[in-house]
């Protein structure tokens, strides 16, 4: 970035208005702000299908998110297949360490061929509290939750093989929660510590921590 | 020295040096004229490091594969593991001693013949000692206790079988026309009728070549050691020596199939063009270049063909292989051989 | 996964578990599929994956926004220009920026020259997976002048690096858009020299056709994006349903097949380079004046909020799913992964087909395990 794109546009930009607008890239980013979408008729699709599932509804940058209470999450996925939102684009998770309605946002993202509408589903659920699992709904949800159980540790009920798949079978530890730390943990399989131990070879775990 | 001693020991035994040392030698450099030719093909230059423009290369890897660690699996069938790769080149060297590679010739006053030896079943010799290379390849993926080589074995199993099948009958066809099973009487015959079996032949000619390919594990048909697949097929275990062997046996095998089918379907020695260019047969233009040329130089074209089937074709699976073996190869070669058998019998074949 | 028992040929044969992979010359990297073997069919696969994992996504919440751009690099290796511009793309929604037109073309220029790139690894490695030895060195000799061209622009070949948030940190160098021109107008007459050595190639429609089939309901169940989608007939494509950049300023056609399998996966690619080509053409042609980058503070602070971008990688549909909570580090930063997902649906594809046929199909895929991984 060079000089002039020092963040000075309001002091000048404010005196003189110019005579043609100028072109938005040379403008202050327009940043979103969240709306209530209570009133969008994808969501009054859904509530209407649905009943009292929708917690609420936020429209930000163009994209609608209806957040629902986790047990009501399978009825309500069935019932957006059912509303042609056939394709299950992204699942995926949110950790929200501290906060009290529940540690863990699960996003779901979809989209309905139709009319090319997306449409994303999160539910808040605490720590230990396991989500229905969507497999039965969307089968490209096996892999994105098996994802989120790894990374997250967020449990799926009903999953066929909820089991580790980017991390191997008996990691300790869920690396994409916030406590997890950023430098890794010494799970022991450290076969290559900074000193070899006299005679070589791989040391047991925790030994090789310096 | 006894003429005897001459005639059955002496003679054949520096035949036989010559012949193995040829044919080693061919079959390495046949390595590296398919580097080379395949890299002009593929907009590469191929090696070019050892020796001028490469041409120590071949001996490089041999020395390489001479003096590389031989490792054997702890869990292999040793004894098997080891005779799997002499199955294989043994057989494939065995065959040559029956090519024969130009006419008798006199070198002062003593007729010399340029191959080992002619037998009157040659052909059957051939068709009966190759097949013996395949229990090398089904013994050596199987003791090597792997996977990848099992199938490799099994599959080359497979396949050797059934393309023996019509390439013995494409060669039942020859032995028709010919009159004989001899290799020399074969190419002789060819002189005498005045038409290489190519032309009368051509189906015959045709299936046989393409089981050659199929028979030496060559591209399209390359299954038992498809590299995507299987990892290296049954000689995935193998390495230095041993799978030198397993590499020299392919190569051999190659020029052993390119040879016969000179032999059988180009007029062996003879110099080209028997109908059209009748003339030229005894022209003094071509009288200088000698037989054993033109036999190199029409083994040198199959052997090329072999190379530029491996830069075209993508491989067959396995199940279409052996359809086209057995649904296509059997059932042509079949009405072929019964074609030529009428055709011999009215009217009495290219005699 | 739960009815192998009623495809199974022979219920009472034995079966041979075999292991593809991790160290395998057909895998793509470090795949590892655990097949089921009825003889030489395939009872059963399971993709087993995590080999390359490098915790990207975790890395990505340590970075400034600008910082994770060299990390998406790394993800699809094979094609950093349309992971760079996902990433940008998401933030600059989240962030509300405009970027300038020039940048904008330059992005869609880089991204269509990536996706040609990337189509040539792939009809590379596909057809040497096959058995078609050749076609490797050709395709690759036009992968070379792609990333001359990018080395060009920014310095790097394959972890590129190239685009910021807000535009583009450098203009086209001297003479770029002359050698470009030249590059893409070549182009077309190599695919036609690829499409003669295989598309009529008997044996090469005898291995790709009716291999690895998938109707178009199960290829959007299994949510299958980009070329593995469009082969079986659905006309979907992100550049068109949701145009980014100045994609709706271009000309060009999403190819489509029509039964779901190799051959017609084969032929979207190769048509879609065309297409690319096309997209570069006009983007030369249009390419306005100005600046590449727009106003954006020197630090990036996006608002609080989630926002979701996608864009049409070559592999598929490349989203980003960014999370702030109003600091200069993302909060959390998710990556749908094309590749991660298109894999899924292998089992389904090769189960009751041949050995063979898997090497097609994980071919067809054309997967690259570091964006599986991530």
């Amino acid at each position: 970035m060079t000089e002039q794109d020092k963040p000075t546009a309001p002091a000048e930009s404010a005196p003189q208005p110019p005579a043609a607008p100028k072109p938005p890239w040379e403008e202050k980013p327009v940043t979103p702000v969240p709306h209530d979408a209570r009133e969008h008729p994808e969501v009054r699709e859904i509530a209407a299908a649905v009943p009292d599932a929708v917690l609420e509804a936020v429209e930000f940058a163009g994209q609608v998110t209806v957040t629902v209470a986790p047990e009501r999450l399978a009825e309500l996925a069935r019932a957006c297949k059912a509303l042609g939102y056939g394709f299950l684009v992204d699942l995926t998770a949110v950790d929200w360490q501290a906060r009290p309605e529940g540690r863990f946002d699960v996003v779901y993202w979809m989209h309905r061929h139709a009319d090319s509408r997306r449409l994303r589903l999160r539910v808040r659920v605490a720590e230990g509290v396991e989500v229905p699992s969507v497999t039965g709904v969307w089968k490209v949800a096996n892999w994105m939750e098996r994802e989120v159980f790894d990374m997250f540790g967020i449990y799926f009920a009903d999953h066929p093989n909820l089991e580790r798949i980017l991390t191997w079978e008996g990691f300790s530890g869920h690396p994409l929660r916030k406590d997890f730390p950023i430098e890794g943990i010494d799970t022991g399989a450290a076969v290559y510590p900074d000193v070899f131990p006299p005679g070589g070879g791989p040391v047991a775990g925790g030994e090789g921590e310096s | 020295m006894p003429a005897p001693l001459m005639t059955y020991l002496v003679i054949p035994l520096v035949k036989i040096v010559v012949i193995l040392a040829v044919v080693i030698l061919l079959a390495a450099y046949m390595s590296y004229f398919e580097r080379k030719v395949l890299a002009y093909m593929q907009i590469r230059i191929g090696p070019n490091r050892v020796g001028p423009r490469g041409w120590l290369q071949p001996i490089a890897d041999a020395l390489k594969l001479l003096v590389k660690e031989d490792i054997i699996p702890s869990r292999a069938e040793k004894l098997v593991y080891f005779l799997g790769p002499v199955l294989v080149v043994v057989p494939a060297l065995l065959v040559f001693s029956v090519i024969p590679f130009g006419p008798a010739f006199k070198v002062a006053g003593q007729v010399v013949t340029p191959y080992l030896t002619d037998v009157n079943i040659g052909i059957l010799f051939i068709l009966a000692v190759s097949s013996i290379g395949v229990y090398g390849v089904i013994l050596g993926g199987w003791a090597s206790n792997n996977k990848y080589s099992m199938m490799g074995g099994l599959r080359s199993a497979a396949q050797l079988v059934s393309y023996e099948v019509p390439m013995g009958l494409s060669v039942v066809t020859v032995l028709l026309m010919a009159n004989s099973l001899s290799l020399v009487k074969i190419v002789e015959a060819q002189q005498r009728s005045g038409v290489w079996y190519v032309f009368p032949g051509f189906i015959a000619f045709f299936i046989y070549f393409v089981c050659g390919v199929a028979e030496t594990n060559r591209n399209p048909f390359d299954l038992p050691e498809a590299e995507s697949e299987l990892v290296a097929g049954f000689h995935t275990e193998y390495s230095g020596m041993k799978f030198a062997f397993y590499f020299l046996a392919e190569y051999a095998n190659m020029v052993v199939i390119s040879s016969i089918a000179t032999v059988m379907f180009l007029g062996g020695w003879l110099p080209p063009f028997p109908n059209a260019l009748a003339a030229l047969w005894a022209s003094p233009a071509l009288a200088w270049i000698p037989p054993i040329a033109w036999f190199v130089l029409k083994m040198a074209v199959f052997l090329f063909v072999y190379i530029w089937f491996r830069g075209t074709f993508p491989r067959y699976r396995f199940d279409q292989l052996m359809a086209l073996g057995w649904k296509v190869f059997i059932p042509v070669s079949l009405v072929n051989l019964m074609a030529v058998a009428l055709g011999v019998l009215l009217i009495g074949g290219p005699r | 996964m739960s009815e192998p028992e009623a495809l199974k040929p022979f219920p009472d044969s034995e079966e041979m578990e075999i292991s593809f992979g991790p160290q395998h010359p057909a895998t793509h990297g470090v795949l590892r599929v655990i097949v089921k073997l009825d003889g030489e069919r395939i009872v059963d696969a399971k993709p087993v994956i995590g080999y390359l994992h490098r915790g990207t996504e975790k890395i990505f919440e340590r970075e400034t926004y600008n910082g994770t751009i060299p990390h998406t690099d790394r993800m699809d290796y094979t094609a950093a220009a349309t992971n760079n511009q996902g990433l940008v793309g998401a933030v600059e929604k989240l962030m509300g920026v405009t970027i300038p037109p020039r940048a904008a073309y330059i992005r869609m220029m880089l991204a269509e020259l990536q996706r040609i790139a990337s189509h040539t690894i792939w009809l590379g490695t596909h057809a040497l997976d096959i058995g078609a030895q050749s076609p490797f060195f050709y395709t690759f000799e036009e992968r070379e002048k792609i990333l001359d061209l990018f080395e060009e622009y920014c310095g790097a070949r394959l972890t590129l690096n190239a685009m910021r948030v807000g535009g583009q940190p450098y203009d086209l160098p001297e003479g770029w858009t002359g050698r470009c021109r030249t590059f893409v107008d070549q182009l077309p007459a190599r695919v036609a020299e690829w499409e003669r050595l295989l598309t009529a190639n008997r044996i090469w429609k005898l291995r790709t056709v009716g291999v690895g089939v998938i109707s178009a309901a199960d290829a959007i169940e299994w949510g299958l994006t980009g070329p593995p989608l469009r082969g079986s007939g659905v006309k979907w494509d992100v550049r068109k349903v949701f145009p980014y950049d100045r994609y709706d300023e271009v000309a060009f056609e999403i190819p489509t097949g029509a039964g779901g399998d190799t051959y017609d996966r084969y032929l979207v690619r190769m048509e879609e380079m065309r297409q690319s080509v096309r997209i570069v053409q006009q983007c030369l042609a249009k390419l306005p004046d100005g600046p590449v980058m727009a106003k954006v503070p020197k630090v990036i602070k996006p608002p609080k909020g989630d926002v979701y971008f996608s864009v049409e990688g070559p592999k598929g549909e490349l989203g980003y799913y960014v999370v702030s909570d109003g600091g200069t580090n993302p909060y959390r930063l998710h990556v749908r992964p094309a590749c991660f997902i298109n894999l899924q649906a292998l089992p389904e594809m090769v189960r009751g087909q041949l050995v063979a046929d898997l090497i097609a199909v994980i071919g067809t895929l054309d997967i690259v395990l570091g964006e599986i991984d991530r």
